[in-house]
C-alpha cells in the first residue's frame, strides 16, 4: 500500500478509480470540482462536465443501467437541481454502482446557502456515507459502490469544505477491474408510471430496512472510549474538531447518517453519562435521535457556520487557548475581478445607464460589490433571466432590466428562462457575459468553449443562433474592451420593445496569456476626478493627492481605463519592475 | 500536545497554497501524520487567503483557532495584522513587509491602515523582504519559498528533505531560483534576524 498526501476531492476520485467506475459526470461548483477533475485523469475512465446537475446524474443513471460503475459529482446547491431525478432513481435502484458525491460548504466559504444534504438522503430515501477525512473519503467511497449494488440504490457521500480541500495522508490500492454487467430490459424496474412505481416504492422501504440492518452491524461505525460527562455522537469532520477539542470523552463516529444506525447509538447511550451531538449545517443528527427518543444534551454550538475545536471547546465548558484580540481598523479585503476581466467594461455601462441588473453565479457576481456596484440580485443558478422577466411585469419602467448571465450558466440553466423571456414576449434584455470558460471554479470548459474535460475539441453552442432559434429577433454581440461600443448596444437593445440579447464576448484575463504592456498615469493630465478609479481594477489606486496611479506589475494593458479618462491621462509605459511596494 | 500548527497568511495568487503544500510534504517524508487545509473559490480572486498545516504523532482537526499557530508567516503586511490572533502566546511570527492594499483603499474609501509594521515588530515580528530576496535568487515568484526557508529553520525537518520536495514539486525550469530562494530564507535568519 503506497501513502500519498490527497485532497479530500483527490480521494474520492482515487476511490472512485481503485472501484473500478468507469464514468464520471458532475457540474463544477466549489468545493466540489476538483473531484471530477482528477477522476478524469486517472487511466482508463471516461469523464465529461454535463451543462447541469441534473443532466449529470441522468446521464450517470444511464451509465449505471448500462452496467458500468458510474461517479456523479456536485456541490450542496447542484443537488437541488438534481433533486427530480435523485428523489425518483431511489425508487428504480442502480445497474451497476452509482454514487453521488455531495460536498457542502458550511461557513459559506464559496456559496450562496449553507444547506445540509443530509436532508436529501433521507427526503429521497437514499443512503448516505460522511468521510471525516482524505483517507476515509477514499474507503468511503469504495464501499459506497458495494452499498450501491448490494441494495440496489443511489449511494450519497456527502463531504464538506474542509473534507473537500484538507490534505491528509491516505493509503492507496490497485484498481479492481470489473465486468461490465450487460443491460436488460426491465420496464418494472426502470419505467417509473405509477403502477411500476408503487410496487417499487414498497420495495424501497425494504431495501432501506435492509441498509439499516447492515448498518447497525457492519462495524462502519467508529467509537473513541473515554470517561467524562457526555459521550458525543459524531460525523464527518466534527468528529476531528471534538478529538481535539475534548480529549477523553467518548466518541461515536458514524459513517452512514442515514438510515440513522439508531440501535448502535442507543448501545452507546447506555454506556455513557449524557448524550451530546456534534455537527455543523444542520441539526440532523439531533432530530433524528430525539425522534427516537434518544436524551440529547443541549449544548450551545453555534448553529450557523463552520465548527473548529475551539467552538466545540467552548460549547462544552472545556478550557479554551486565550488568544491575542484581533486588531480594529484594518481594511477588509474582498474578491475582486481580475486586471483585464472583461466583465468590467460592461458593469462600468450598466452603472452609467443606471440599469437594475439581475445578475446569477460566477466572476460577475463579484459586479455588486463597490466601486462598480451594478448588480442588485443573485439568487441562483440562471435566476438572472427569470427575475429580470418578472421586474419588468411589475411595471418597473423608469429604469431599464437588464440580466447578466455568464456562458457556463447560460447552458446551466439559462436558455429556459430564455425561452420563457421570449416565448411570453417580455421586454429584458439579457447580456451573455461569454468569458470562453467557466472562471469563478478554475477555468472548467462548457458548452459554449469547444473543448471537453477529456481534452477534445468540440462543437461550440452558438448563442446568438439559439437565441434567434428560441424567437428572439433583437440579438447583437459586442467586444467589452470596446466600452463606447458596449455602452451604445446596451442602450439600443433596452430602448427597443420585446426581449433582446447581447452576447459579450471578451475572454477572461486568466485565460488571456499575452499580456500588452502597462499603462501608466500622466500626473500632468490627471484631474482626480476618479472616473478610472470607479472602474475597479486592482492595478489602479487613489494617490493621497486624489490623481490616480497604475501599478504596473499588474496592468495588463487591456485599457479599458484608457477609454474611461476624459483627459488623455492614461498612457502607455515602460515595462514593469519586479519588486512590489517595500518597507 | 506534539503537534506542531503554521498558518500561511497571504493574499490570493501568492504562492501560499504552493508553499503549504510543499511544507505538508515535508512532513509526510519525515514519517509524521500530517493535515493541510485551505479555502478555493472566492477567496482566490485576490482576497485573503490562509493555509493551515499541522503535523506530528496523529493530527486531528485540519483547521487551527485563535491561539492556535505555533508559527505564523505572513506574506503581507496587512494579512499579518489579520491573523495575528491566530498566534500561540510565545509562537514564531515571520513577516513579507509588503503591503498589497486591498480595494477599498485603493479606491480611496477606506485609509491605509498606519503602524501596522510597529504593532507586529511589537509582537516579536521578524521581517524577511522575501520579495527582495526572490529577485536576487533569480524569480520574483519565488517569495514563497524564502518565506518558508526562514520558518523552516525553527521546524527541524532536514534541509536535504525540504530541497527533496521543492525539487519535485516546483517546474524544473525555476527550481534553481527556488533552491536559492529557500537557501536565502534560512540564512536571513540564520544570521540572527531570527529569534
Ligand atoms: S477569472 Fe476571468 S472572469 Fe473571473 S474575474 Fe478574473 S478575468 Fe474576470
Ligand atoms: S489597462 Fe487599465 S483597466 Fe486594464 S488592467 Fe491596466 S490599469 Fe486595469
Amino acid at each position: 500500500m503506497a501513502r500519498s498526501l490527497l485532497s479530500g476531492n483527490e480521494a474520492v476520485a482515487r476511490g472512485a478509480w481503485e472501484a473500478g467506475a468507469l464514468v464520471g459526470v458532475g457540474y463544477p461548483g466549489t468545493p466540489s470540482t476538483e473531484v471530477l477533475e482528477a477522476f478524469a485523469c486517472m487511466p482508463g475512465v471516461y469523464a465529461e462536465w454535463a451543462p447541469n446537475e441534473k443532466v449529470a446524474l441522468e446521464v450517470a443513471a444511464g451509465s449505471s443501467l448500462g452496467g458500468v460503475r458510474t461517479l456523479v459529482t456536485m456541490k450542496h446547491v447542484g443537488l437541488n437541481v438534481a433533486a427530480d431525478p435523485l428523489l425518483t432513481l431511489s425508487h428504480t435502484g442502480v445497474g451497476a454502482g452509482l454514487v453521488l458525491l455531495v460536498a457542502d460548504d458550511p461557513g459559506m466559504h464559496s456559496s450562496q446557502n449553507e444547506q445540509d444534504s443530509r436532508n436529501y438522503a433521507a427526503f429521497a430515501k437514499v443512503p448516505l456515507l460522511e468521510p471525516s477525512d482524505s483517507a476515509e473519503a477514499l474507503a468511503h467511497v469504495r464501499l459506497a459502490f458495494d452499498l450501491s449494488e448490494r441494495f440496489d440504490l443511489p449511494v450519497i457521500l456527502r463531504s464538506t469544505t474542509r473534507v473537500a480541500h484538507s490534505k491528509g495522508l491516505v493509503g492507496t490500492e490497485d484498481r479492481e477491474e470489473r465486468e461490465r454487467v450487460p443491460y436488460e430490459k426491465r420496464p418494472e424496474k426502470w419505467v417509473m408510471m405509477p403502477g411500476n412505481a408503487r410496487v417499487r416504492r414498497l420495495e424501497l422501504d425494504e431495501r432501506i430496512g435492509r441498509v439499516r440492518e447492515w448498518a447497525e452491524g457492519s462495524g462502519v461505525h467508529t467509537e473513541v472510549p473515554g470517561g467524562g460527562p457526555v459521550g458525543v455522537v459524531t460525523s464527518g469532520v466534527c468528529y476531528h474538531h471534538v478529538r481535539e477539542a475534548l480529549p477523553g470523552a467518548p466518541v461515536l463516529k458514524l459513517s452512514l447518517t442515514w438510515p440513522l444506525p439508531l440501535a448502535v447509538v442507543r448501545d452507546f447511550a447506555e454506556r455513557v453519562r449524557r448524550v451530546a451531538v456534534v455537527e455543523e449545517a444542520d441539526d440532523f443528527l439531533a432530530r433524528g435521535l430525539r425522534a427516537a427518543g434518544i436524551d440529547v444534551a443541549d449544548v450551545p454550538l453555534p448553529a450557523a457556520g463552520e465548527l473548529t475545536p475551539r467552538k466545540v471547546a467552548a460549547a462544552f465548558g472545556a478550557t479554551v487557548v486565550p488568544a491575542r484580540a484581533a486588531l480594529d481598523d484594518l481594511p477588509p479585503r474582498p474578491p475582486l475581478m481580475c486586471p483585464g476581466c472583461p466583465h468590467r467594461g460592461v458593469f462600468h455601462a450598466l452603472r452609467r445607464m443606471r440599469a437594475v441588473v439581475t445578475g446569477d453565479i460566477g466572476c460577475y457576481t463579484l459586479g455588486a460589490l463597490p466601486p462598480l456596484a451594478a448588480m442588485d440580485t443573485c439568487v441562483c443558478m440562471g435566476a438572472s433571466i427569470g427575475m429580470a422577466h418578472g421586474l419588468s411585469l411589475a411595471g418597473e419602467a423608469s429604469r431599464p432590466v437588464v440580466a447578466v448571465i455568464g456562458d457556463s450558466t447560460f447552458a446551466h440553466s439559462g436558455v429556459t428562462g430564455l425561452m420563457d423571456l421570449s416565448y411570453n414576449r417580455g421586454n429584458a434584455t439579457v447580456v451573455v457575459l461569454d468569458n470562453r470558460v467557466t472562471a469563478m471554479t478554475g477555468q472548467q470548459d462548457n458548452p459554449l468553449t469547444g473543448r471537453t474535460l477529456m481534452g477534445e475539441s468540440t462543437v461550440e453552442v452558438d448563442v446568438p443562433a439559439l437565441a434567434r432559434a428560441l424567437g428572439i429577433a433583437d440579438v447583437t454581440r459586442v467586444d467589452p474592451f470596446d466600452l463606447p461600443a458596449t455602452e451604445s448596444a446596451l442602450r439600443a437593445a433596452v430602448e427597443s420593445p420585446g426581449p433582446s440579447v447581447i452576447v459579450v464576448k471578451g475572454e477572461c484575463a486568466l485565460l488571456a496569456r499575452e499580456h500588452a504592456e502597462p499603462f501608466g498615469v500622466d500626473e500632468e493630465l490627471c484631474t482626480a476626478c476618479a472616473v478610472c478609479i470607479r472602474l475597479g481594477c486592482p492595478a489602479i489606486s487613489k494617490e493621497s493627492s486624489g490623481k490616480a496611479a497604475i501599478d504596473a506589475e499588474l496592468c495588463v494593458g487591456c485599457a479599458q481605463c484608457v477609454q474611461v479618462c476624459k483627459y488623455e491621462a492614461i498612457v502607455a509605459t515602460g515595462p514593469a519592475c519586479d519588486v512590489g511596494e517595500l518597507r | 500536545m506534539s503537534v506542531t500548527t503554521v498558518v500561511l497568511a497571504g493574499v490570493g495568487g501568492q504562492g501560499t497554497i504552493l508553499a503549504g503544500d510543499v511544507l505538508a510534504k515535508v512532513a509526510a517524508a519525515a514519517g509524521l501524520d500530517v493535515k493541510l487545509s485551505e479555502v478555493h473559490g472566492m477567496a482566490q480572486r485576490g482576497g485573503s487567503v490562509d493555509t493551515v498545516v499541522r503535523f506530528g504523532e496523529e493530527v486531528f482537526s485540519p483547521v487551527t483557532d485563535a491561539g492556535g499557530a505555533d508559527h505564523l508567516v505572513a506574506f503581507e503586511l496587512i494579512e499579518a495584522a489579520r491573523r495575528l490572533p491566530l498566534l500561540k502566546p510565545g509562537g514564531r511570527l515571520f513577516v513579507n513587509p509588503r503591503t498589497i492594499e486591498p480595494l477599498p483603499v485603493l479606491i480611496g474609501e477606506l485609509p491605509p491602515p498606519e503602524g501596522l509594521e510597529a504593532v507586529l515588530a511589537g509582537e516579536g515580528a521578524v521581517f524577511i523582504d522575501a520579495d527582495v530576496l526572490a529577485c536576487q535568487a533569480g524569480s520574483p515568484k519565488s517569495a514563497n519559498i524564502v518565506l518558508l526557508g526562514a520558518v523552516s529553520t525553527g521546524l527541524g525537518f532536514a534541509e536535504e528533505l525540504w530541497r527533496e520536495v521543492i525539487a519535485a514539486r516546483v517546474p524544473s525550469s525555476t527550481l534553481q531560483a527556488n533552491l536559492r530562494a529557500f537557501a536565502l530564507g534560512r540564512e536571513a535568519c540564520m544570521r540572527g534576524e531570527c529569534a
